[in-house]
């Protein structure tokens, strides 16, 4: 008996180290990457201002009033707003916002299609359930979405984020959903679903792993595009509190001085666009490097 | 070929189902009183109480939720506390605009990315190829407003080309106004979309190159221009459509977005007119309204699959 089950666990983990099998670390692969690379170096100065910049740049929400509405000088590199804050360091303290805005949507919309994904693609009687409810969510354009729950809950950081992450689950479900599906047919799950092993074990140890990759992928896609999202909310008013100076936000104020003061959306606007597109890159580039069969789901 | 038609529109049901018991609950689940959040900071006890009774939430919730699937299915949508008309009556009002700048977008997006995407594929690797990819990872990278108030700024404040703002109507107004104000707003919107298509029919015209059947082709002295398009393109059509129906999730949020920043007065101005004064059934009514027309895209896109693919039988 007990051999039979150290044979059937040899099995079981061999089929495991055939997943681990000795792949190029993420570093070489990263250097291996032109576009990972430039991505990923873009990511790291955007994340490295967002963290140390606000100590070098003034006080983002110092209001000045002789000074408004100055365009970009030796003074003000970014210029003025309307209460002639600095801009150069409301857009860098932005980063913070819209980076943790764009971190927390992917976290935390990973981690929810991550168990939702597992259940559908596991337990048959929910399967049916839960990808209907997932078809439903992703037939509702994802900003009116947002909108419509940031309106009825009231707009705070949270429900900000909250309402970004419930339109990208179901695209994170129906990934897990597939990958648990084609698993769970291959011989080592069924190795070691002969050698006894227990259900959560089986998702932790074999159905996990394979998730990782595609859902890497998908985090970058989610958070940048939830960053675009947070943008978008800020500028039709519907998003995190005016007070909190995210780039949505800036542009938003920026919107009725944009005639005679551009550079309030201008400078925002391509330091998201920048962001956006080294997230984006990144995505791409890792896409094509650790599984070229996942294609890219709109 | 009847049958399976008949079995694609059944199986929107579910789904136009849970979108509708989704939007319902949406206004039930949410945290504290909803007709206190909807009636705002400085209503009094009577509005509350009044808006209370207008929603039906004085109701309980499964009577509510009969009462309101049969309005439903009935084609009411709700009526707006503010204003008191049906919600219906206040899309139909405001639908010229933002069909017209959906066409308008979905028109120029695929005359420009179709045939820039297959280019692409068809000297892949090239400088145009490039130029196209950074284009396409490029465009879902900056947000739809920004790329608005760019054109804006350059195009009719800065060279004085086009109005910056409004709509004219091109059945009051006359067609040329009418083109002069809708350029801009299609020029905005088509990005992300131009962006989207050409990645996909690069990707799928690629594969296609790919085939024996284009060798062949070549191999009896078609010209490049009947391989590409009768050969190529027209046996990469399925994706390729199948990208437009899912992008029109796109082309919605844009819409309420352009239509901001333009000043149009359409659906998707609606929305947020409709958030800001906190007229709930309008907000409900409108996602409802949005969704059904991504479901039956989609529904059509899936019929069409026959036509472009005689391969495809059901």
């Amino acid at each position: 008996m007990a051999r039979d089950r150290d044979l059937a666990l040899e099995a079981a983990d061999a089929g495991g180290e055939e997943a681990a099998r000795p792949e190029p670390s993420l570093w070489r692969l990263v250097l291996a990457n032109r576009a990972v690379f430039w991505g990923g170096l873009l990511l790291v100065v955007m994340v490295a201002v967002a963290l140390v910049g606000p100590a070098f740049t003034g006080d983002p929400m110092a209001i000045n009033p002789i000074q408004r509405l100055k365009p970009p000088s030796a003074a003000f590199p970014f210029g003025t707003d309307f209460l002639g804050r600095d801009l150069l360091a409301r857009v860098v303290y932005g980063a913070r916002i819209s980076l943790a805005v764009g971190l927390a949507v992917a976290v935390i919309a990973i981690s929810v299609g991550l168990v939702l994904g597992m259940i559908a693609g596991y337990v048959r009687a929910l399967d049916a359930v839960v990808m209907r409810v997932m078809d439903g969510l992703m037939a509702i354009p994802g900003i009116l979405l947002a909108i419509a729950l940031i309106s009825l809950s009231g707009a705070t950081l949270l429900t900000v984020i909250v309402a970004i992450v419930i339109p990208e689950i179901p695209r994170v479900v129906r990934l897990v959903r597939s990958v648990v599906l084609t698993v769970r047919e291959e011989p080592y799950v069924e190795a070691a679903i002969a050698a006894g092993t227990r259900l959560p074990w089986i998702l932790i140890r074999h159905v996990l792993p394979n998730t990782v990759a595609p859902l890497i992928v998908q985090a970058s896609y989610i958070s940048g595009s939830a960053m675009l999202t947070e943008s978008i909310l800020g500028f039709l008013g519907a998003g995190i509190p005016p007070e909190i100076p995210s780039w949505g936000n800036i542009m938003s104020e920026g919107r009725t001085y944009f005639q005679l003061s551009p550079w309030i959306i201008f400078f925002p606007g391509v330091a998201l666009a920048l962001t956006v597109l080294a997230v984006n890159t990144v995505g791409d580039g890792l896409r094509d490097t650790l599984d070229p069969r996942i294609a890219r789901k709109m | 070929m009847w049958r399976y038609v008949l079995m694609r529109i059944v199986a929107t049901v579910p789904v136009m189902g849970v979108v509708a018991v989704f939007v319902f609950l949406m206004l039930r689940l949410a945290p504290g009183d909803p007709a206190a959040v909807i009636a705002g900071d400085y209503a009094t006890a009577e509005d509350v109480a009044r808006i209370r009774e207008q929603l039906g939430l004085d109701q309980p919730i499964p009577v509510q939720f009969a009462r309101w699937i049969g309005q439903l299915l009935q084609g009411d949508l709700g009526t707006s506390i503010f204003t008191n008309l049906p919600v219906t009556t206040l899309i139909a009002q405001r639908l010229e605009p933002t069909l017209l700048l959906s066409l308008t977008t979905i028109t120029f997006a695929i005359l420009v990315a179709v045939p820039l995407g297959t280019l692409a594929a068809w000297r892949a690797g090239s400088l145009l190829d490039r130029v196209v990819m950074l284009f396409s990872v490029a465009g879902f990278s900056v947000p739809v407003f920004v790329l608005g108030y760019i054109f804006i700024y350059v195009l009719a404040m800065w060279l004085g080309w086009l109005p910056v703002q409004g709509y004219k109507s091109p059945f009051v107004d006359g067609l040329v106004p009418f083109l002069q104000h809708i350029t801009l707003p299609t020029l905005t919107l088509s990005v992300i979309f131009i962006a989207l298509i050409a990645r996909m029919t690069r990707a799928a015209v690629m594969e296609v190159l790919a085939e024996d059947y284009v060798r062949t082709a070549r191999a009896k002295g078609q010209s490049e221009l009947k391989v590409l398009v009768r050969h190529a393109l027209r046996n990469a059509a399925v994706p390729i459509v199948t990208v437009i129906g899912l992008g029109i999730a796109l082309l919605i949020g844009g819409v309420v977005v352009t239509e901001s920043v333009y000043n149009i007065p359409g659906v998707g101005r609606l929305v947020l007119d409709a958030v800001l004064a906190r007229d709930y059934p309008i907000i409900q009514g409108l996602i409802l309204f949005f969704s059904f027309i991504y479901i039956l895209i989609n529904l059509v896109v899936d019929l069409l699959y026959t036509f472009l693919d005689p391969r495809i039988r059901y």
